[in-house]
C-alpha cells in the first residue's frame, strides 16, 4: 500500500493536545500566504508544506530541542535521511545551506536561514525505551519524542516502521576527538528560528521534545512557533 | 522458422546432466554449505561447530538468522571490503538496528570493542566482542542508487557498481520487508572521523586482514551489503571481498565484564534479557 498526504494545501495538525489553536487544524480553502502555529511544550505536530514555501521554527522559550522528520508528500517511504544528509554536505551538523536530504539522496528541503547556528544529525529521538538506558528504569513512563511522533505520523497513515533518525533542531550534539559525543547545553536562545524550504510537497513531523534528564531543553521544555509560509511571503 | 538446435543440452535429459555437472565449481564469493566445509576456521573454532561461512564479493549482500549467543565474525583479508549491517528481529522485524541509539546512548561516535549495538526498543541487539580494524562508521550509512549513478555511472543492484541501500532492500524483501524497513546502517571496515567542526574525515581501511567479531544479545535477521563506504573517494568502485563467519555461543551474561562495563551496556543487557525472558528464550 502507497501512503500518500494530501498537499495542496500547508494545512497543519497540532497533535492530541489541541492546544496549538483550532483554526490551524481546519481545511483551508486555499493555501494561505502564512499560517501560525504555536506548538506548546512537549507536544507532538506535523503539516504538509507544499513545494517552494518555507517553515520556520521559532525557539520561543531558548534551548527547546525541536525533533524533525520529513517525507516526500507522494511517497512516503522516501524519507529524511540523516546519512545521506551528512554524506551530501560532509558535516554532522545543520545550518544555513544544508540540505536535508532522502534515503534516496534526494533533496527534501534546504535550511535557507538560521539564526542560532548549529543543530544536530545524531542524537535521533528520545523514547521511553531509550530513557531506560540512558537514566534508568524509573524514567520508562515519561513522555518522549518517540510518543509524539506515532501520534503524528498515525494522523499520515505512518507508523513505527517510517520513523528514523531525525534531526534535532537547537540541539547541541559535540563529538569529541575520541569519539564521545552527548547533549550538552544549547546554543539557542528565545527567539532564535531557523527557516526551510520544501523543495518538493514535503510532510513533516514534530516532537516538541519532552525531555527532562538531559539539558536539551533546559531542563524545562518550552513552547515553539511553526510559520509556514508562501513563496515570496517573505522568511522571517 | 529456426533451425533447431542440436547442442549437448538439446534434451531435458542432456540439461539435466549438463546442470548436475556443474556441482563442486568454485567461485571467489560463494557459500560454503555445510559451513563446516570452510577451510579456514578461526583459532579456537572447530569447524564442525560453523553455523555460517560465506564470502560475499564487492558489491554482493548475504543475509542470515542467527541465533542468540551466536558469533558473527566479519574478515576483511583483502582490506578494501565494506560491510553494511541491519539487524532487525527476525519474529517482530518492526524492532531494528537504530544507529542513532547505537552511538548517543554509550556516549561514543566510533563503534569498537565492547560497544552495543542497540534496537529502537532500548535493548542490545549485538555487543562488539573483538575488533582488530577500529575503522568502522555508524554516520553515513550505505550508497544510493543517485549518488553511485553520479559517482560511478551506476548504482543498480544489476550493474556495475552496485549501492549499499539498494542490495539492503533486496536482502529485506527475501524476508518480506520494503523500503520502509531499511533504516540508516551501520559500516565496518572504512573508518570516518569528525572534527570539531563536524567536518566527516574519510580514514579509510586499515589494511588487510582485520576482523571484528559480533556477539548476537537476541535472535537476530541479519543483512548485510558489501560495497564501497559512501565517502570513499576513490573514482573507481573498489571493494574487496567480505568474509562471514558464525559459530555459536553464550550472550553475555550478569558478571560478565562487557555486561558490568557500563550502566547504559548493563541496562541494554537487562532489556533483553527481560524482553526474551518473558518470552520463555534464556
Amino acid at each position: 500500500m502507497t501512503h500518500t498526504a494530501h498537499a495542496s494545501t500547508p494545512a497543519t495538525s497540532a497533535g492530541a493536545a489541541g492546544a496549538a489553536g483550532a483554526s490551524d487544524g481546519a481545511p483551508a480553502s486555499a493555501a494561505p500566504a502564512e499560517s501560525r502555529t504555536t506548538v506548546p511544550a512537549r507536544a507532538p505536530w506535523s503539516a504538509v508544506v507544499p513545494a517552494g514555501y518555507t517553515l520556520t521554527i521559532v525557539d520561543l522559550g531558548g534551548n527547546q530541542a525541536v525533533d524533525f522528520l520529513a517525507y516526500a508528500a507522494h511517497d512516503t517511504a522516501r524519507r529524511y535521511s540523516a546519512p545521506d544528509t551528512v554524506q551530501g554536505q560532509g558535516n554532522v551538523f545543520l545550518t544555513t545551506g544544508s540540505v536535508l536530504r532522502d534515503c534516496e539522496y534526494q533533496p527534501l528541503m534546504t535550511v535557507t536561514a538560521d539564526t542560532c547556528g548549529r543543530h544536530d544529525t545524531l542524537g535521533g529521538a528520545c523514547s521511553k525505551e531509550s530513557n531506560t538506558l540512558r537514566y534508568g528504569h524509573h524514567t520508562a513512563h515519561q513522555h518522549a519524542c518517540v510518543e509524539n511522533f506515532l501520534l503524528a505520523a498515525a494522523e499520515h497513515g505512518l507508523g513505527k516502521a517510517d520513523l528514523v533518525s531525525n534531526v534535532n533542531w537547537f540541539m547541541n550534539v559535540p563529538v569529541e576527538e575520541d569519539g564521545t559525543l552527548g547533549i550538552v547545553d544549547g546554543l539557542s536562545a528565545p527567539g532564535l528560528s531557523l527557516s526551510l524550504r520544501a523543495e518538493t510537497d514535503v510532510l513533516v513531523l514534530v516532537s516538541n521534545c519532552p525531555q527532562i534528564n538531559n539539558p536539551c531543553n533546559g531542563f524545562d521544555p518550552t513552547p515553539v512557533e511553526m510559520v509556514v509560509t508562501a513563496p515570496g511571503g517573505g522568511d522571517r | 522458422m529456426a533451425t533447431p538446435h542440436t547442442g549437448p543440452t538439446a534434451t531435458t535429459g542432456a540439461a539435466r546432466a549438463h546442470a548436475r555437472a556443474q556441482e563442486g565449481a568454485r567461485a571467489d564469493a560463494m557459500p560454503y554449505r555445510p559451513a563446516r566445509t570452510w577451510p579456514a576456521p578461526p583459532p579456537g573454532v572447530p569447524a564442525e561447530d560453523l553455523t555460517w561461512a560465506e564470502t560475499v564479493a564487492g558489491g554482493g549482500y548475504t543475509h542470515k538468522i542467527i541465533a542468540r549467543g551466536t558469533s558473527l565474525r566479519l574478515a576483511d583479508p583483502v582490506g578494501d571490503a565494506c560491510a553494511h549491517v541491519l539487524l532487525h528481529d527476525p519474529d517482530h522485524p518492526v524492532e531494528r538496528l537504530n544507529v542513532a541509539d547505537t552511538v548517543k546512548v554509550p556516549w561514543q561516535a566510533y563503534v569498537t570493542t565492547g560497544h552495543p549495538l542497540l534496537s529502537d526498543q532500548g535493548r542490545a541487539m549485538a555487543t562488539v566482542l573483538e575488533d582488530t580494524s577500529n575503522r568502522h562508521d555508524a554516520l553515513c550509512g550505505t550508497s544510493s542508487l543517485a549518488r553511485n549513478t553520479e559517482r560511478y555511472g551506476d548504482g543498480t543492484a544489476y550493474g556495475p557498481a552496485p549501492a549499499g541501500r539498494e542490495l539492503l532492500r533486496l536482502a529485506a524483501a527475501k524476508y518480506g520487508l520494503t523500503a520502509r524497513d531499511v533504516p540508516p546502517s551501520l559500516s565496518f571496515f572504512q573508518g570516518v572521523r569528525v572534527a570539531g567542526d563536524g567536518t566527516c574525515d574519510f580514514t579509510g581501511s586499515a589494511g588487510p586482514g582485520t576482523h571484528v567479531t559480533l556477539r548476537a544479545e537476541r535472535p537476530l535477521l541479519v543483512l548485510i551489503a558489501n560495497v564501497p563506504h559512501p565517502l570513499d573517494p576513490r573514482p573507481e568502485y573498489t571493494c574487496s571481498t567480505l568474509e562471514v563467519l558464525a559459530w555459536p555461543g553464550e550472550p553475555t551474561r550478569p558478571g560478565d565484564e562487557l555486561w558490568e562495563s557500563t550502566p547504559e551496556v548493563r541496562r541494554a543487557l537487562t532489556n533483553t534479557a527481560d524482553h526474551l525472558a518473558a518470552r520463555g528464550i534464556q
